[in-house]
């Protein structure tokens, strides 16, 4: 059995989202490579969030086209995963939560089991693993939102602003396991909020503003000398975020 | 109609000067019936359950994953079901009784299986009596869940096949709410057993067409030991529901 191909890069082409009359992704063309951390930055409305569900198949364009180098066959397991803002959890055990992922996987038995077991451990709820998911504190929650797309070893990691909503000791826990996925080698594409966020975990930055890509840049040049007046203006919180 | 009527109200004021004591007397004999376990009572009480459990189980069984795959599922027609489903939630249940009769009735299509005015024809025709109004009810509940979450589902790689017995376990303690709302239609409804029951005393004769039969002939305190009952078996079932949802809420959040 070889190896399957790789899903990255991710080639968007021309892609538009429109709703009614409302472009809120605007004609957007990028390549995703393997590799670099990628956030996406932009104010509020300038369709960050759209964008990752166009790429993670949650919707489908208007227009334009996404492909992967290698697609994900139609009913075989994912390659690619989310994490969302606030987690949907099951109302079973956390370790439930994380099992039953496996299972749409296709993982079965010993293996289900070891992989639930490691993942949990690795977001450090090793030890709430029976507790019932919705029990949990919001950045437990988050944890295990994570422990459950770790234990499926995605190629991609699609987040979306996954610490809106946590204070900054939840906010640090998740940041350290976003870090540890990667370098694990997980292909991690964010969507966030904050700059201190960005500066920390971010390699390169994609901009957008109201539907377009407006600049892309490596982290470090985007935040000393953005390219684009209206990445300038984000930066000196002159823009609505 | 009218003179039957007259002839009960003078009938009761015969035997017990004023209604009002009428029903005093009543009340203190039907507490006298339930306390000793009266075996007519138990009798009417026993199939009465039966056949609602067996009513609602069924029903459960083909209305729950009905209302869950109607709820996640996209297709031609979909709105215009939801509201027949809905519109049956009103089902009178003396038309679920005359169509169960005609299909079981000697002529009717399945007038061999001979099962007419026996408690399985009261099974069929209270199931088919409930089963929309729990399909109706399993609709909302899990298009509301489906809304929640289906990015997630989808996200996670499950099928429209997978999601719906996902969403019915995710949902199961409202599901409880739901199938005992089915259940109080079904033990409480008195125009289906009575056509396709006959009400044939010792066989096919539950609390609801007993009171009906023992009100009209002036058998009140029969009457009123099974209203008793069954109102006392309709609120135990609620407030048992009401602890189990209120249990698991807190202990699965």
């Amino acid at each position: 059995m070889r190896a399957p191909l790789s899903l990255l890069p991710l080639t968007l082409d021309n892609v538009v989202f429109q709703v009614g009359s409302r472009r809120i992704v605007d004609g957007i063309s990028v390549t995703i490579e393997r590799g670099p951390r990628t956030i996406v930055l932009g104010p509020n409305g300038a369709g960050k969030s759209v964008l990752l569900r166009l790429c993670h198949g949650l919707l489908e364009p208007t227009s334009g086209r996404i492909r992967w180098n290698a697609p994900e066959l139609p009913g075989a397991p994912r390659r690619q995963a989310m994490v969302f803002q606030r987690p949907v959890l099951l109302r079973r055990s956390a370790r439930r939560n994380v099992t039953y992922a496996l299972k749409l996987a296709g993982f079965h038995g010993d293996e289900r089991e070891e992989r639930a077991t490691e993942a949990l451990r690795k977001v450090g709820l090793d030890a709430l693993g029976d507790r019932y998911a919705r029990t949990l504190s919001g950045g437990e929650q988050q944890r295990l939102a994570l422990a459950r797309v770790w234990a499926l070893r995605p190629e991609i990691l699609f987040l979306d602003e996954p610490t809106a909503s946590l204070d900054p000791g939840a906010t640090h826990e998740v940041e350290r396991v976003i870090a540890a996925m990667h370098a694990a080698g997980t292909k991690i594409v964010m969507v966030t909020h904050s700059l201190g966020q960005a500066h920390r975990l971010g390699d390169e930055v994609l901009f957008m503003h109201q539907g377009r890509l407006v600049e892309r840049a490596a982290a470090a040049q985007f935040f000393k000398r953005p390219a684009s007046i209206e990445a300038a203006k984000f930066l000196e919180g002159e823009l609505p975020w | 109609m009218q003179s039957c009527t007259n002839a009960h109200i003078s009938d009761l004021n015969l035997r017990s000067g004023l209604p009002l004591n009428g029903i005093v007397d009543a009340l203190a004999h039907a507490v006298g019936l339930v306390t000793t376990l009266d075996a007519k009572l138990v009798q009417i009480v026993g199939l009465s359950l039966r056949v609602s459990i067996a009513a609602v189980v069924l029903g459960s069984v083909i209305g729950l994953p009905l209302g869950a795959a109607i709820a996640v599922n996209e297709f031609r027609g979909k709105h215009a079901l939801i509201v027949i489903l809905n519109g049956l939630l009103g089902l009178p249940s003396v038309v679920v009784g005359l169509v169960v009769y005609l299909m079981l009735s000697r002529a009717g299509p399945l007038g061999s299986w001979g099962i007419l005015f026996t408690p399985t024809a009261m099974v069929i025709a209270q199931t088919v009596l409930i089963t929309p109004t729990l399909a109706a009810l399993a609709q909302q509940l899990v298009a509301d869940g489906w809304s929640e979450y289906r990015e997630q589902l989808r996200s996670l790689g499950e099928t429209k096949l997978g999601a719906a017995p996902t969403l019915l376990w995710d949902l199961r303690f409202s599901l409880v709410t739901i199938v005992l709302a089915g259940f109080g239609r079904a033990a409480s409804e008195v125009g289906a057993v009575m056509i396709v029951g006959g009400n044939i005393d010792g066989v096919t004769r539950v609390m609801t067409t007993a009171i009906a039969l023992e009100t009209s002939k002036g058998d009140l305190p029969l009457a009123l030991a099974l209203g008793f009952i069954l109102l006392s078996v309709v609120l135990a079932l609620n407030a048992g529901a009401f602890v189990v949802k209120e249990t698991a809420r807190r202990r699965f959040g």
